[in-house]
């Protein structure tokens, strides 16, 4: 191979101590980390951790520094750690939110921070939860397309307006924050949450789609949208900023105006 | 050491989180109905109740006995004060339905709080109706008119 490289100049001209390579303020932080490790103990304790981080770090950034630098037995789900997944969703300082969107300098940084799995849902080790009863309410409002019509040559199309409509319930990433944030599901588990009402209404509202009827028949369950109690949690908690707790309201209006 | 890794466990749910009853039917969505519109009703029983015996004419010190018995011997205010009983008691019962459903975390406890309410729902109710319907501001008791003052004398 040849010689490295040298980076080529700037075509732009810059005077000294304007842009770029300013130097990122960095500050020192706890995390207060909630453990859980059913093969050593049946029960959760806290662990804290002291990190220096940059202003330009997120939660998941000082998760990553203690698991790879600090304690390599800190468990914590994440996959493309830029805010599309989903996976890491966890309750930080007592919020659910997806620790890769979260700044630590949006945070108090002069108080530990807490991090702690996502509530509701049965947690499997630190900060990884059983997510199977999430999905199985996803699955059981049928979140794909059916329709009886003729099968299109090309593509089904749509009018803008009929894709404005649900427009804002297709960002979901099922992330679960808004599930495991609602307290009529933190109960008993039976709730089929926002999120399940969410891709359905995705659906509902769909011109394309002729199964409408049988997904609002299956949300009208007792455990379906009547369980809303509208507390917001959910819609405060979606960190794509879907209006969950509205979705919610049009799905009710559409059951009842079905059935009356 | 021998280790054994489970299976996949994608589909198994923990029984906790599994729906079972398969309730068909519409309460559910008739109790959110009903709450809305006895919601809407009631506040104008409410305030018109409050206002009739609070604000209008001598107001609050005009009411004692034999205000109420005035009230009671008009059709309307009996009419009035039943649809309030009856739409009041509803109304409260079912928050409170729902409430022991949010909170409670045990079947039986459950099961139990409910009984107590809608026993109490229902005592309630049957009282406070027979109470409207069956009124009577002079009571006579075996041919003697029992005291109270405000009845003419037989």
């Amino acid at each position: 191979m040849s010689a490295e490289l040298a980076e080529p100049a700037s075509k732009i001209e810059l005077p000294a101590g304007v842009g770029g390579g300013g130097e990122i303020p960095s500050f020192d932080v706890t995390l207060r980390v909630r453990r859980y490790n059913p093969e050593v103990s049946e029960d959760a304790t806290w662990d804290d951790f002291k990190v220096t981080m940059y202003g330009t770090d997120r939660v998941l950034d000082a998760l990553h520094k203690i698991k790879w630098e600090m304690d390599g037995s800190v468990s914590f789900r994440r996959s493309c750690a830029h805010g599309v997944c989903g996976s890491d969703a966890m309750r930080i300082n007592g919020r659910n939110r997806l620790a890769c969107k979260t700044l630590l300098k949006d945070l108090d940084t002069s108080k530990p921070i807490t991090v702690e799995p996502i509530k509701g849902l049965p947690v499997e080790k630190d900060l990884i939860v059983d997510m199977e009863p999430f999905f199985q309410s996803f699955r059981e409002v049928m979140p794909f397309l059916i329709n009886r019509g003729h099968e299109p040559t090309k593509e089904r199309l749509q009018s803008a307006e009929d894709r404005e409509r649900f427009d804002d319930t297709t960002k979901c990433i099922l992330c679960a924050a808004c599930t495991s944030s609602c307290p009529v599901f933190w109960t008993d588990g039976q709730y089929f949450g926002p999120a399940a009402i969410v891709n359905a209404h995705r659906f509902i509202f769909d011109s394309r789609d002729d199964a409408g009827d049988m997904r609002l028949e299956i949300l009208n369950d007792k455990e379906g949208v009547w369980r809303c109690r509208t507390t917001f949690n959910c819609t405060e908690a979606c960190p794509r900023g879907i209006q969950v707790t509205q979705a919610i309201a049009e799905v009710k209006q559409a059951i009842l105006s079905r059935k009356i | 050491m021998t280790a054994t890794i489970q299976s996949p466990r994608s589909g198994k749910i923990q029984p906790k989180y599994r729906r079972t009853g398969g309730s068909k039917g519409n309460f559910e969505m008739l109790a959110w109905l009903f709450m809305r519109l006895s919601g809407v009703v009631l506040v104008v029983l409410i305030f018109g109740h409050l206002t009739v015996n609070l604000l209008v004419g001598e107001g609050i010190h005009a009411i004692d006995f034999g205000f109420v018995a005035g009230k009671w011997a008009d059709p309307f205010w009996q009419f009035w004060d039943l649809a309030m009983l009856w739409l009041a008691m509803l109304h409260g019962t079912n928050g409170v339905r729902t409430i022991i459903n949010d909170y409670a975390e045990k079947d039986a406890t459950r099961l139990w709080l409910k009984i107590v309410l809608y026993a109490a729902t229902t005592v309630i109710i049957i009282l406070g109706t027979l109470v409207i319907f069956t009124f009577d501001p002079c009571p006579v008791a075996n041919g003697v008119q029992l005291p109270g003052g405000f009845c003419p004398a037989p």
